[in-house]
């Protein structure tokens, strides 16, 4: 497979994972402000600061974080690189790249998608009273893209990328969202485990579509219980763990070697898996969860470049003219 | 009744007789709808469009450096041509092909028709499509022009006449393939009683010549393409899938030891046969325009010592000249010593003198093109121009004779066009595709494109044309 190929499937599944999440993010919030007792207020400001996008935020909207600011910058503002709208957009792109890759079904939704998101874009979406809509759609469509993909795409390399690509994203993001909850402010400390704190958990539990497998599998609600599933479990499919053993598995199809390593990817990878694999909920905790969070997500950028240097970097036959994906 | 206002006329209308009689090759659409109301068409015309969408059948208008994806409008309307028309068509553009092929292969090995005097030698090694580099240079099979989508336009008596013949990587069959697609969708019961030809064949044809251009036993094709912003770029994706091929740009390959690779994430792999969107110059910048950034260095060499076959040959543009043009009755005369079953358009080449003349005394009835520009650029159109235009090409062509020739004005047929008053005339042209491989084949199809502005016989896409389904009948 051409190495510029193989690039592009890569990011197909990482931006469109990106764009799921990034529903999901937005949704999180709208559960929780649902169930929210009254003089309790929505907090947007959690989800700007678990996605990495504070700075910018400040700068182009001030301190404050109104609800409708943080949906458009979070959706439909195209200063924010990650917002929605930008990571449909660039799946988009890519899946250009690679149409003749694809099956015409997975670039028929996602062209569909592209032209619905600017619709929403706008109308400007964000300003309605319930824009919710716009995000379950949004969110549909990408898992109907997963679930063609799964009917139709042939596991040969192209498969194996661009799950690697979904599965690094999925493991980024997941962390993201259970860091969303160490923003996330309680009125005082004595609300610690209080129905508020509850409540928290609950929606950050269903925006990951997880509520129901974790009530299954670990009962009352508890959060070193939550972390150990979203961290730890290796059964259910958003989970670090799972994730990352995807990852890793995703690269040994691609390099056909079986055990051990065969590049500095598969090595990195490796080492994260067994680290977690070992791990319990206490040694997180031990470090911090915010802490533990943050260094994952650098390890999984490391991983995501040792995957370039590997696969996807191209001798220069003249001047450089790729654009650069982020 | 639909076509009760439709106007009777002076241009050849492909569906309607000078009398108003429907046409036989138009009978059975005519019968279908007229069960449609005006509703009904309507709102088939809206899934066509949104069909087009959702498949991305776009191409890129650039305007102040911002790349605008527009649709190319397919209108409702297919154009039909008969079966013994169609036979007249392919036959002409066989001689046709095979002509200029001998020709280029000549001008670049011998030049024994310009020693002939036939063509004259000064408009040749003087043109800008004349390579130096390709003079001897024998490519595989002998085939210079694979590829040719001609453009064939028809006079108000119904003759048909070809306009252009374009050698350089002529686009568009996507649509004409993809037409085929959505219209499949809107009449499906009239393929099957109407007996229209299949254009589906037309991926396999390809990957067979380009398969058959390479000696080795399972050759890999690649279709090389400038990349995501190019205006074609939706074909060239849409080709490279339908033939299982890879699609790439010119970074993605690298030549070594002469050889031609492609850059995979298991190393390099080499490429045989390359179908190229690329144009002449901009291949190879070790060989042609040092600048291009879209081509691979090396791989004109590459090319030289027989490890690549590329299609259509480096070279082939030095043939799809305007001027080059009015000399293709006498190059098929002196190369197959027949006449053409085709027709050229009537043209006045302003490098002879006499033909200068008249251009310049009647420059308003005449359609004066520049000989070496595209897309509907560089081009007066003498009716329909005002005086200040006139004088302005006047000077133009004073001032450099050998690039411009003049034609007179073709009323080019019509075909009913849904439009906003119903169904209307529109201009037409039509541009069937040839693969010469083993054999010449013309697909029996084509791209047709319209003007969709009234009276306007301007069809190119870059100015306000559209395409139509044009069905190819058995009989």
């Amino acid at each position: 497979m051409l190495s510029r190929v193989a690039d592009s499937l890569f990011w197909l599944g990482r931006y469109t994972e990106r764009a799921e999440n990034y529903a999901r993010f937005i949704d999180v919030n709208f559960n929780l402000s649902l169930d929210l007792p009254p003089g309790i207020k929505e907090q947007w400001d959690p989800l700007i600061q678990a996605t990495a996008g504070k700075e910018q935020f400040i700068e182009l909207f001030g301190t404050e974080t109104t609800r409708p600011d943080a949906i458009f910058f979070l959706a439909f503002d195209e200063r924010n690189p990650n917002a929605v709208v930008n990571s449909i957009k660039y799946a988009r792109e890519n899946a250009r790249i690679v149409r003749e890759n694809i099956p015409r079904e997975t670039w028929e939704v996602l062209n569909d998608l592209y032209y619905y998101v600017q619709r929403a874009q706008e109308k400007k979406i964000w300003e309605k009273e319930d824009p919710k809509g716009c995000f379950k759609h949004i969110k549909s469509q990408l898992q109907l893209l997963n679930g063609i993909a799964n009917d139709n795409i042939p596991r040969t390399q192209g498969w194996y990328f661009s799950k690697l690509g979904q599965f690094l994203e999925r493991a980024d993001k997941t962390s993201r969202i259970l860091d969303v909850k160490y923003h996330f402010l309680l009125p005082s400390v004595d609300d610690v485990g209080s129905p508020l704190d509850f409540l928290h958990w609950v929606a950050l539990l269903k925006s990951v579509s997880g509520f129901n497998a974790y009530r299954r599998m670990y009962g009352k609600i508890k959060p070193v219980a939550i972390v150990d599933y979203l961290v730890l479990n290796r059964y259910f499919p958003r989970s670090i763990m799972f994730c990352l053993t995807n990852v890793e598995d995703c690269l040994h199809e691609i390099s056909e070697s079986k055990r051990g390593y065969s590049n500095a990817a598969e090595k990195a990878i490796g080492n994260l898996r067994a680290d977690i694999e070992f791990a319990d909920v206490n040694d997180i905790f031990k470090m911090g969860l915010h802490e533990y969070l943050d260094d994952l997500q650098t390890k999984l950028n490391d991983i995501s470049n040792h995957i370039y240097d590997q696969y996807f970097k191209i001798q220069p036959n003249f001047a450089q003219q790729l654009q650069t994906q982020e | 009744m639909l076509f009760d206002n439709y106007p009777t006329q002076q241009h050849f209308d492909e569906m309607f007789d000078e009398q108003g009689n429907c046409r036989s090759n138009y009978s059975e659409l005519r019968k279908k709808l007229n069960k449609y109301s005006e509703k009904k068409l309507v709102q088939l015309q809206h899934s066509t469009d949104k069909a087009q969408k959702s498949m991305g059948m776009t191409f890129n208008v650039y305007h102040d450096n911002q790349g605008i994806e527009k649709i190319l409008h397919l209108d409702l309307i297919p154009r039909i041509i008969k079966g013994s028309e169609w036979k007249a068509i392919d036959e002409g553009l066989q001689q046709r092909i095979e002509a200029i092929n001998l020709f280029i292969d000549d001008i670049y090995n011998g030049q024994k028709i310009l020693k002939d005097k036939i063509v004259p030698k000064e408009m040749i090694l003087s043109s800008s499509d004349y390579l130096e580099p390709c003079v001897g240079l024998k490519p595989p099979k002998g085939i210079w022009c694979h590829i040719t989508g001609s453009d064939i336009v028809r006079d108000a008596k119904g003759e048909f006449y070809v306009l252009e013949d374009n050698l350089r990587c002529p686009s568009g069959v996507s649509y004409m393939l993809e037409n085929r697609e959505i219209i499949k969708q809107a009449f499906p019961q009239l393929f099957a009683s109407l007996g229209v030809r299949p254009v589906s064949g037309y991926a396999g044809s390809l990957l067979n010549m380009l398969q058959f251009m390479s000696d080795k036993e399972n050759p890999t094709v690649a279709v090389l393409t400038p990349g995501i912003f190019n205006s074609a770029y939706f074909e060239h994706s849409y080709l490279a899938q339908q033939m299982g091929a890879e699609l790439v740009t010119g970074q993605d390959l690298i030549v070594e030891n002469k050889k031609v690779y492609m850059q995979t994430t298991k190393g390099l792999q080499q490429v045989d046969s390359i179908y190229r969107r690329i144009d002449d110059k901009f291949i190879d910048p070790l060989t042609f325009n040092p600048d291009s950034m879209l081509g691979v260095p090396g791989l004109f060499e590459a090319y030289k010592a027989g490890n690549v076959a590329i299609a259509n040959a480096p070279g082939t543009g030095v043939a799809d000249d305007k001027a080059v043009y009015t000399y293709v009755p006498d190059i098929i005369k002196y190369y197959l010593d027949q006449d053409p079953i085709i027709q050229n358009v009537p043209t006045y080449k302003c490098s002879q003198e006499d033909d200068l003349k008249y251009v310049i005394e009647n420059i308003a009835d005449l359609v004066v093109k520049e000989t070496n520009a595209a897309g509907g650029y560089g081009m007066l159109i003498g009716p329909k121009a005002t005086k200040e235009e006139h004088d302005k090409f006047k000077k133009l062509v004073k001032a450099n004779p050998r690039n411009y020739i003049a034609q007179p004005t073709l009323s080019l047929s019509t075909v009913p066009t849904l439009t906003d008053e119903g169904f209307a005339p529109r201009h037409v042209d039509l541009r069937p595709y040839a693969l010469y491989g083993e054999s010449i084949e013309i697909i029996p199809g084509a791209l047709t494109r319209v003007a969709l502005v009234k009276d306007s016989l301007v069809v190119n896409s870059s100015q306000g044309g559209g395409s139509k389904d044009t069905w190819v009948l058995f009989d």
